[in-house]
């Protein structure tokens, strides 16, 4: 049967197909809906949700050691949380078909940085795999799994945002199981002590060898024969953009890229006088011709390093020419936090209350925006509370009275709970808000060790974040409810007051999964609005204001008495829903 | 033309199911045994920012997205998106655009001169009340729908298709809302 798939439907469909028995992950844009459809083979296939990446990949590593084949997949910046398995794990392959999944996001839709990493696969030494549209997702895993279990190690499968999110037609298989291996008992291979790490490491280096001779001649390194002047070198995405840049041109396209095959690129660079190498972000394949001395190419030194790529870009930047004709100014349209956000009350009291924030990676990192503006810094998951307790030991205990920590539930399981134990740990006075709406909300509701249920449905144990403050020494640790602006400005005036480390647990639900809570929006009796403005700097978004500067409601936004903030802070009521007012 | 590709691109506004339009049109396009992709970004659709969809099909498509100048059609779901993206379009494309305004966060009014900035553009371009069409359709989150029966009137599919893909797509209790939706977009303009 042919049907659309995105390459993350995909990659969850070569799970199925190719008898994958474990995976996992922890949910990032633009890899997320991986797993979410793994779990619709549940009866075959074991997923999860793990609080982080680096756990993500411990847990799959050692399916893999139980024999099954595994799959772990996450964002590109996740794999940074998981470097540390990820560089050692490579020496330690050889049980089950072990594949980890790379979601990068060119042009940073959702994201902080636009990391490639391919590079990934060049530092921890395992091949990669780099699929161009749905179909070759699903043929190019069980490529990957073979190659895994011919050589005994994992590999990175490398999807970007466009392969992740774009729809392709893909032939649906059945699912082949593959046996599971027993599990015997071998320390010289993953107990990695120093005496046994040497050994590994020549190794690995053999393998890499044999891989690099295999990908010389594997269908998944093919040339296209077309115009026998002009030759082009590319991978993933970018060959796409490089067939209709140039839909006439002779194609060496890279699916097994890494170890490099490079008597296949020398040869076929030899046929040219030139030769187009196309790639998105970094030169990496680019990196290996020029280390062989091949020199009649032109990449990099045309192609921007910056943003995501698209055929237009690249014909223009081979070309010289500029054909992105011309652009009308328009206003921008700034994600915003939604109608009924329960974050809004941290930071609007945090607004009012002068208080700035280290803030993290979520949703609420949309109270950076005006009229909130409420955020000083965020780098990376987990980071706002070390961020804090730096700022505190750097600057003083009075200054960390006007900067408070903010966090919401999911990146506080992911990362945010050693920065809790450090701060107690170091004596530290911070502040640190978790921002509690029990899902993981950013990237589409994902559960967490926090809700009480596991990607498969099941009810699970909760974590309590309370009990957890006290367990590693804050003895101020308490539930506010985000709905309350009074309680959460003197539960904010309280903690940033004292002296001693506090935890606030702000809850509330995430209004997009509370619509059965929205009530009938409220309404502005613009004779009693004194065009105050206090409303307007919750920056809601069904807030304006009318011809006359007073408050007007957007009746299609407003959630009504689900959060009713704007009610709250009003100075004359003026704000209710239409009976009561 | 023998691998002609038809190019349409779709924008508006997180939360007018510009996703959905861009399903139905797919899924008709993948039933007449074409080559089509399909590409947005995911993340940020549901709050409140600009959304985009890129759908083209034909008999081989290589990037799964349109660039400048190259879209065969423009359907806006909002006015201000409309002009934000009408540099897609290439020379002698269709623009069809939702009259709806929709304030983006921040700002305090609507523009006013954006029907005459988009006509500068695009003096063809097709405005359509799909706001109104859809309240009279049976309910206003159908503007979608309405949209996509007024682009099909440049795509080469039958009324049959079109509803065909329609029905399999929406929840069941809306088909009869949606088909409604459907033929009054399509008579709203004329192809």
């Amino acid at each position: 049967m042919r049907v659309l798939l995105s390459g993350n439907e995909a990659v969850a469909r070569g799970c199925y197909e190719h008898g994958v028995r474990v995976a996992t992950a922890y949910p990032g844009t633009p890899s997320t809906e991986i797993l979410e459809n793994v779990v619709k083979y549940k009866d075959d296939i074991y997923c999860q949700w793990s609080p982080n990446e680096k756990v993500a990949f411990e847990v799959a590593m050692g399916a893999s050691f139980g024999g099954v084949r595994t799959l772990v997949a996450m964002k590109h910046v996740g794999l940074n949380v998981a470097a540390d398995p990820l560089m050692t794990s490579t020496s330690v392959g050889g049980d089950g078909g072990f594949v980890i999944v790379t979601a990068d996001d060119p042009g940073m839709h959702s994201s902080q940085n636009e990391q490639d990493n391919r590079y990934y696969a060049k530092f921890a030494k395992i091949p990669l795999v780099e699929p161009s549209d749905s179909q070759e997702v699903l043929d190019f895993l069980g490529t990957a799994y073979e190659i895994s279990e011919q050589f005994g190690t994992p590999v990175l499968f490398r999807l970007t945002t466009r392969l992740s999110h774009a729809k392709t037609p893909v032939e649906l298989g059945e699912r082949k199981e593959v046996a599971q291996k027993e599990y015997v008992k071998d320390t010289s291979f993953r107990v990695v002590i120093p005496a046994h790490a040497r050994k590994l490491h020549v190794k690995v280096e053999k393998r890499l060898e044999s891989i690099r001779e295999y990908a010389e001649t594997s269908p998944l390194n093919k040339v296209t024969e077309g115009d026998p002047k002009v030759g082009v070198i590319s991978s993933g995405i970018s060959y796409q953009y490089a067939r209709d840049a140039f839909p006439e041109a002779t194609f060496l396209k890279l699916g097994l890229s890494y170890p490099f095959p490079i008597e296949l690129a020398r040869k076929f660079c030899e046929r040219f006088e030139t030769v187009y190498v196309v790639e998105e972000n970094e030169p990496f394949i680019e990196e290996f011709l020029r280390y062989a001395g091949i020199t009649n190419i032109l990449g990099r030194e045309r192609i921007p390093s910056c943003g995501e790529l698209n055929q237009r870009i690249v014909r223009d930047s081979i070309s010289g020419e500029d054909t992105a004709g011309e652009k009308t100014s328009v206003s921008p349209r700034p994600p915003v936090l939604c109608p009924g956000c329960p974050h809004r009350s941290t930071f609007y009291t945090l607004n009012r209350l002068k208080i700035g924030s280290t803030s993290d990676i979520g949703c609420y990192t949309l109270g950076v925006m005006p009229p909130l503006e409420g955020i000083d810094t965020c780098i990376c998951m987990g980071a706002s509370i070390g961020n804090s307790l730096g700022m505190e030991k750097a600057i003083g205990k009075e200054f960390a009275k006007k900067m408070v920590a903010v966090i919401g539930d999911s990146t506080f399981v992911h990362s945010g709970m050693t920065g809790l134990a450090d701060v107690a740990y170091n004596k530290g006075s911070t502040t640190v808000i978790v921002l509690d709406n029990s899902i993981t909300a950013m990237t589409g509701h994902q559960e967490h060790a926090g809700t009480g249920t596991t990607l498969m449905g099941e009810p699970t144990t909760k974590l309590d974040y309370i009990k957890l403050a006290e367990s590693v020494g804050i003895g101020n640790a308490r539930r506010v409810d985000a709905f309350e602006m009074e309680a959460v400005k003197a539960a904010i005036k309280e903690a940033t007051d004292s002296d001693e480390a506090t935890l606030l647990v702000m809850e509330g639900p995430c209004a997009l999964q509370a619509r059965s809570q929205w009530g009938p929006a409220f309404v502005v009796d613009s004779e009693k609005c004194t065009a105050c403005g206090l409303c307007l700097r919750l920056g809601c978004p069904a807030i304006s204001k009318d011809e006359n500067g007073k408050a007007t409601i957007n009746p299609l936004f407003c959630v009504g008495e689900f959060c009713s903030m704007c009610a709250q802070v009003c100075p004359v009521d003026c704000i209710a829903v239409p009976d009561k007012s | 033309m023998a691998n002609k590709t038809t190019d349409v691109f779709i924008c508006g506004v997180g939360g007018q199911g510009i996703l959905l339009a861009s399903e139905i049109l797919s899924d008709v396009a993948l039933a007449k045994g074409l080559d089509i992709k399909k590409s947005e970004v995911h993340g940020m659709a549901q709050r409140g920012g600009s959304v985009v969809s890129h759908v083209r099909y034909g008999e081989a498509i290589y990037s799964p997205v349109i660039t400048e100048g190259q879209a065969d059609i423009l359907a806006s779901f909002e006015k201000m998106e409309a002009l934000r993206w009408i540099q897609f379009v290439k020379p002698g494309g269709k623009v069809i655009v939702n009259s709806q305004e929709i304030l983006p966060s921040g700002m305090e009014t609507y523009p006013p001169t954006i029907d005459r900035k988009i006509r500068e553009r695009v003096p063809d371009a097709m405005f359509v009340d799909a706001l109104t069409l859809a309240k009279e359709a049976g309910h206003l989150r159908a503007v979608n729908i309405v949209m996509l029966g007024a682009f099909s009137n440049f795509l080469k599919f039958t009324e049959d298709e079109w509803k065909a893909a329609i029905e399999a797509r929406v929840p069941k209790k809306t088909i009869e809302i949606n088909l409604e939706a459907f033929e009054l977009g399509r008579a709203a303009v004329s192809g």
